[in-house]
C-alpha cells in the first residue's frame, strides 16, 4: 500500500499529493509516469510524475478531475492508502540522456496547458538546474485554473500566462502567446508542449513554421503501461507506437493526432454508464 | 481387463447456459469418478506419459493412489513435482503432451491423466492439504523476475531448498497469463489461481508487485546495491503483435491481450470492477491458438455473435483441441482459409467491418506445413464492430535493453540454454521470455531446472 503524505487542493477540481512509494523516488526521471489503483475493483489509472524526493522516498502527482476514478483519487485524504502504484514507467524526456554542458548552453520553450503544468513542472525544474534558459507558457481555462504559478516561476527564466477569459494574464489562447512570442523575436533551440490532445495540435500547427523542434507528452488510454496490451497505440511518422513504452513523449511534427484524440474517446459512452454502475454485454 | 473400460466423461456445462455466464465450463470429477478413471491406468513399468510431461510428474504413481482411494498419498506424489497442478490439469495440452503418449492411446482413449490431476489438486484445497517441507533458511538472496509459471515454479524449487526468495512483478496480481489472460470459465481466479500462488508464498517465498525491473529497479541494483546472488528473468512473451494492415488503429480494433486483460485481470465482465470493455453486437477475432480461442469465447460470454478468421483449415489450428471444440458447441462461427487485409472504419472511425481473401493451401514447405496462399480476387467484406488480433506475441525487450550483457535473439527472446543459464553471470532465465510463447507446463519447466541450476551455482560460488 502506498500512503498519502500530503495533500494540497491546487483548485477545486486539481490536487496534488506526495506519495510514500521509495523504491519509485530513487528511479524516477523527469518525463516518465506511473499507474494508479485506487480500490481492489478499480481501474489502473495513468499519471505523470510531477517531482519526486530520494531522501523523503515521496512521488508528487497532480490530478485532476475527469471521470468517476479521477474524482475518486482527488477526493482521497492525508493517510489514505493507494492499493497499486507501479512506476516509474515510459521513457524519460531525451535531455535526461544528453550531456549536462550541452544542455546548459540550450534555450527552451515550455507550453503547458491546464493540468500539463504540473508535468511540465519537474522538466523545467531539470533543465534549471542544469543551467540551461527556459521560459514558460502557462494557460488555463481561468484565473483559478492556473496551477503552481509559484513554483514555476522560481525555476524558469520568463514565465507567461493567459487564461481563456482573460481573468489572469493575457487573454486567449496558448497557441496566441506562443505565435506573439515567436514573432517578437525570440529565438528557441526547443520546445516542449504538454496539456490536452486538442491544445498539443494546435501548438505544434503554430510551432511548426518556426522551425523549432518540439516535442508533446501523448495522454492516450492505457491499461498495463509495461507495452502488453497495445491500448495505447499512437502512429507516430507513419508508424505504430506503444506510447507507454515507446513514449510517452514523441516528436510533435510525427503524430498523427488526428487518430490520438479519436482513439482517446474509445471508452467514452461506456465510461458515463460506469458511472451509475451499469456495464454493457452482460445485461438482459 | 481394466483397460475395457470408457474413458470416463468428465461433467460440463450445458453450452447454451454457459454462453451467460464466466463460471468455469468443466465440473471436474468426483471421487467415485476420479476412482474408476484412475483405475483405467495399467501402471506402466516405462510409463511413457511420464516422459512427455515437462514437469516428469510420477503420473502413475500418483494416479495408483487415487485408484486406492489414498488422495493424501496422490497428492504428496503430485506437489512434489508441480506447484501448479490444479492449473496444470485445467490448462495444459495434454493430447501432445502426457495423455499424447498414454498407452492406453494407441487403441483406444488415454487415460485422463489431466483431470485426475485436476481432481487431486481441487481435493487438496478443499481439504487445506499443503506440503511445506523444506530445508533449513540458508540465507541466501534469489530474485525472481515475474510471477508467471516459470518464476513461480523456480521460486517454489529454490525455498523449498532453503533460499530467500524474492518475486518481482510488474502487475499489481501475480500470475502472469494464468492471471490477465487465460479466462475465468477456464481456469477460476479466486479459487484455482489465488489459492494456488498463495501455497507458494506459504513456503515462505515473498512477493513486491508494482515492480517493474528495468524501470523501477534494474537487474544490477538488485545484485549490487540489494544482495541478490543471482536472479532468475520469467517475464514472459507479452507483446501483442499486430498484422500491419490498413485500418488497424480504427476504434474498436483491439488485441487479444487488451481484450484479455480487460477481462480477466481487470474483471470488466463484472459489474463491480470499474474497467470499461466495449464489445459491440459483432466481434470478429483473427487467429487461431488457444488466445484466439479465449478470446472469442470471452466475446461471446460478453453477449455478441463471434467470428473466427484463420487463414488455413482446421486442421492446422494451433489452439488445443478441447478449446475448438468448447468455442464450436458455444456456436461460434469459425471462417477458415481466410486472411484480413484492411479493416474498414465509418465516418467517424470505428470499425464497421473487414475486408478479407479466400486462401488455399499451397504445397507443404521444408518444415513440412502447406502454406496458405490468396487467391486472386477472391475480397469479401465480413461486417463486425469489434475486431480482436490475436496474432502472437514476443518477449519484452525493456529487460534486456536496461541489463547490460544480457544477450537476445532476433526475435528479442532471452538467449539460455536448458538449464537457464544466460550470457550474463548469475542472471538465470526460463519460460516464454527465452521460447517465446509456449505453454504453462513448459515454462514450468523451464522454471525448475534453473532452480536447480542456480543451486548449483551458488553451492560452487565461493562467496
Ligand atoms: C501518460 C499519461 C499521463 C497522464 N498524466 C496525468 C496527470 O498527471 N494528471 C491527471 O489528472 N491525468 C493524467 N492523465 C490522464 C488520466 O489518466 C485520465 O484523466 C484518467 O485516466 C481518467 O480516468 P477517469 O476514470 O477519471 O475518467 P474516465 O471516466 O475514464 O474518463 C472521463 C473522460 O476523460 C477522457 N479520458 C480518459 N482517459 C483519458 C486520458 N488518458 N487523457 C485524456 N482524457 C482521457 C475520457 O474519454 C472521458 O471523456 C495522464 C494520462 C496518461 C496516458
Ligand atoms: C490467452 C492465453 C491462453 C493460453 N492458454 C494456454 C493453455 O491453455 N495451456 C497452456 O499450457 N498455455 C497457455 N497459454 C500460454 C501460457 O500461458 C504461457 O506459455 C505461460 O504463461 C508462460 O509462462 P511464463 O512464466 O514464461 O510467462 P508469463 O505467464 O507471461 O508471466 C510473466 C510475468 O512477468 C511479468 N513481467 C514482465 N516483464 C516484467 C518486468 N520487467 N518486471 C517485472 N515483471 C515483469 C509479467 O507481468 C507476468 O506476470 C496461453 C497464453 C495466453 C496469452
Ligand atoms: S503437468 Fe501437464 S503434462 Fe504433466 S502430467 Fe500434468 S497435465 Fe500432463
Ligand atoms: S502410459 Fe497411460 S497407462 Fe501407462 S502409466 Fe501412463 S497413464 Fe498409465
Ligand atoms: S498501455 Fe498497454 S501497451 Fe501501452
Amino acid at each position: 500500500m502506498y500512503k498519502i503524505i500530503k495533500r494540497r487542493e491546487l483548485t477545486p477540481s486539481i490536487v496534488l499529493m506526495d506519495v510514500y512509494a521509495p523504491r519509485m523516488a530513487k528511479s524516477a526521471q523527469p518525463g516518465q509516469f506511473l499507474i494508479v489503483r485506487v480500490h481492489d475493483k478499480g481501474e489502473r489509472i495513468p499519471l505523470t510524475i510531477c517531482d519526486y524526493d530520494r531522501e523523503k522516498g515521496t512521488i508528487t502527482i497532480v490530478t485532476q478531475v475527469v471521470g468517476a476514478s479521477s474524482r475518486r483519487i482527488c477526493h482521497m485524504q492525508e493517510g489514505d492508502e493507494f492499493v497499486d502504484f507501479a512506476g516509474p514507467l515510459g521513457r524519460a524526456s531525451e535531455f535526461i540522456f544528453e550531456d549536462k554542458e550541452e544542455v546548459k548552453g540550450r534555450r527552451y520553450l515550455f507550453i503547458a496547458g491546464g493540468l500539463g503544468t504540473a508535468p511540465v513542472y519537474p522538466q523545467v525544474k531539470y533543465l534549471h538546474d542544469c543551467g540551461a534558459k527556459v521560459d514558460v507558457i502557462i494557460g488555463a481555462k481561468n484565473k483559478d485554473m492556473v496551477i503552481l504559478e509559484r513554483e514555476m516561476s522560481e525555476v524558469c527564466d520568463n514565465l507567461y500566462i493567459c487564461t481563456d477569459d482573460g481573468s489572469y494574464g493575457k487573454k486567449g489562447l496558448v497557441t496566441d502567446l506562443l505565435k506573439e512570442l515567436m514573432d517578437s523575436g525570440e529565438v528557441y533551440d526547443m520546445a516542449v508542449a504538454i496539456g490536452p490532445m486538442i491544445m498539443m495540435k494546435f501548438v505544434t500547427l503554430t510551432l511548426k513554421p518556426y522551425n523549432v523542434p518540439l516535442i508533446v507528452s501523448l495522454n492516450t488510454l492505457m491499461v498495463d503501461g509495461t507495452g502488453m496490451c497495445g491500448a495505447c497505440r499512437v502512429t507516430v511518422g507513419n508508424q505504430t507506437k506503444f506510447a507507454c513504452v515507446d513514449g510517452p513523449e514523441f516528436d510533435a511534427y510525427q503524430v498523427d493526432f488526428e487518430e490520438a484524440m479519436r482513439r482517446q474517446g474509445m471508452y467514452k459512452n461506456i465510461e458515463k454508464e460506469a458511472d451509475h454502475k451499469c456495464k454493457i454485454g452482460l445485461g438482459n | 481387463m481394466r483397460n475395457k473400460i470408457p474413458r470416463v466423461p468428465v461433467r460440463e456445462q450445458d453450452p447454451k447456459i454457459r454462453v451467460t455466464n464466466f463460471s468455469e465450463v468443466c465440473y471436474g470429477y468426483n471421487q467415485e469418478e476420479a476412482m474408476l478413471e484412475a483405475s483405467r491406468c495399467l501402471m506402466c513399468k516405462k510409463p511413457a506419459c511420464v516422459t512427455d510431461c515437462p514437469v516428469t510428474i510420477q503420473i502413475p504413481q500418483f494416479i495408483s493412489k487415487i485408484a486406492e482411494g489414498d488422495f493424501m498419498e496422490a497428492a504428496r506424489i503430485l506437489f512434489a513435482d508441480t506447484s501448479l497442478p490444479a492449473v496444470c490439469g485445467r490448462v495444459c495440452p495434454q493430447e501432445s503432451q502426457c495423455e499424447g503418449s498414454c498407452i492406453l492411446g494407441k487403441k483406444g482413449e488415454p487415460v485422463a491423466i489431466g483431470k485426475l490431476e485436476r481432481f487431486i489438486a481441487d481435493w487438496s484445497r478443499e481439504n487445506g492439504v499443503v506440503f511445506l517441507e523444506k530445508e533449513p533458511d540458508n540465507g541466501k538472496k534469489v530474485a525472481i523476475i515475474g510471477s508467471g509459471p516459470a518464476g513461480l515454479a523456480c521460486a517454489t524449487d529454490l525455498a523449498k531448498m532453503g533460499y530467500n526468495v524474492t518475486i518481482f512483478e510488474a502487475l499489481h496480481e501475480p500470475g502472469g497469463v494464468l492471471q490477465y489472460g487465460i479466462p475465468e470459465f477456464r481456469l477460476p481466479k479466486e479459487s484455482v489461481v489465488r489459492s494456488e500462488i498463495e501455497n507458494v508464498f506459504k513456503l515462505g517465498v515473498k512477493i513486491e508487485t508494482n515492480v517493474v525491473v528495468g524501470r523501477t529497479v534494474t537487474i544490477d541494483q538488485l545484485m549490487n546495491d540489494e544482495g541478490f546472488m543471482a536472479v532468475f528473468v520469467g517475464s514472459g512473451a507479452g507483446l501483442p503483435k499486430f498484422m500491419g494492415i490498413p485500418g488497424e488503429n480504427l476504434n474498436g480494433v483491439v488485441s487479444a491481450n487488451e481484450f484479455l486483460t480487460r477481462n480477466n485481470l481487470m474483471r470488466a465482465y463484472d459489474p463491480d470492477y470499474e474497467t470499461p470493455i466495449y464489445v459491440g453486437k459483432r466481434v470478429a477475432v483473427v487467429g487461431g491458438g488457444n488466445v484466439a480461442m479465449d478470446a472469442a469465447r470471452s466475446a461471446k460470454r460478453l453477449g455478441a455473435d463471434v467470428t473466427i478468421i484463420y487463414r488455413r483449415t482446421e486442421k492446422e489450428l494451433p489452439a488445443r483441441v478441447e478449446e475448438v471444440h468448447h468455442a464450436k458447441e458455444e456456436m461460434i462461427d469459425f471462417k477458415m482459409l481466410t486472411n484480413p487485409v484492411e479493416i474498414i472504419g465509418n465516418e467517424s472511425g470505428w470499425v464497421k467491418g473487414i475486408k478479407c481473401i479466400k486462401m488455399e493451401l499451397g504445397e507443404p514447405d521444408s518444415s513440412g506445413r502447406r502454406s496458405p496462399i490468396a487467391i486472386p480476387d477472391s475480397h469479401f467484406d465480413i461486417e463486425t464492430d469489434v475486431v480482436i488480433m490475436s496474432l502472437g506475441t514476443s518477449a519484452n525487450p525493456l529487460i534486456a535493453e536496461t541489463t547490460p550483457g544480457l544477450q537476445i535473439n532476433r526475435w528479442n527472446c532471452l538467449i539460455a540454454d536448458d538449464n537457464g543459464v544466460t550470457s550474463k553471470e548469475g542472471v538465470f532465465a526460463g519460460g516464454d521470455v527465452v521460447t517465446g510463447a509456449a505453454t504453462v507446463i513448459l515454462a514450468m519447466g523451464a522454471g525448475r531446472r534453473a532452480a536447480k541450476e542456480i543451486d548449483l551455482y551458488l553451492k560452487n560460488k565461493k562467496s
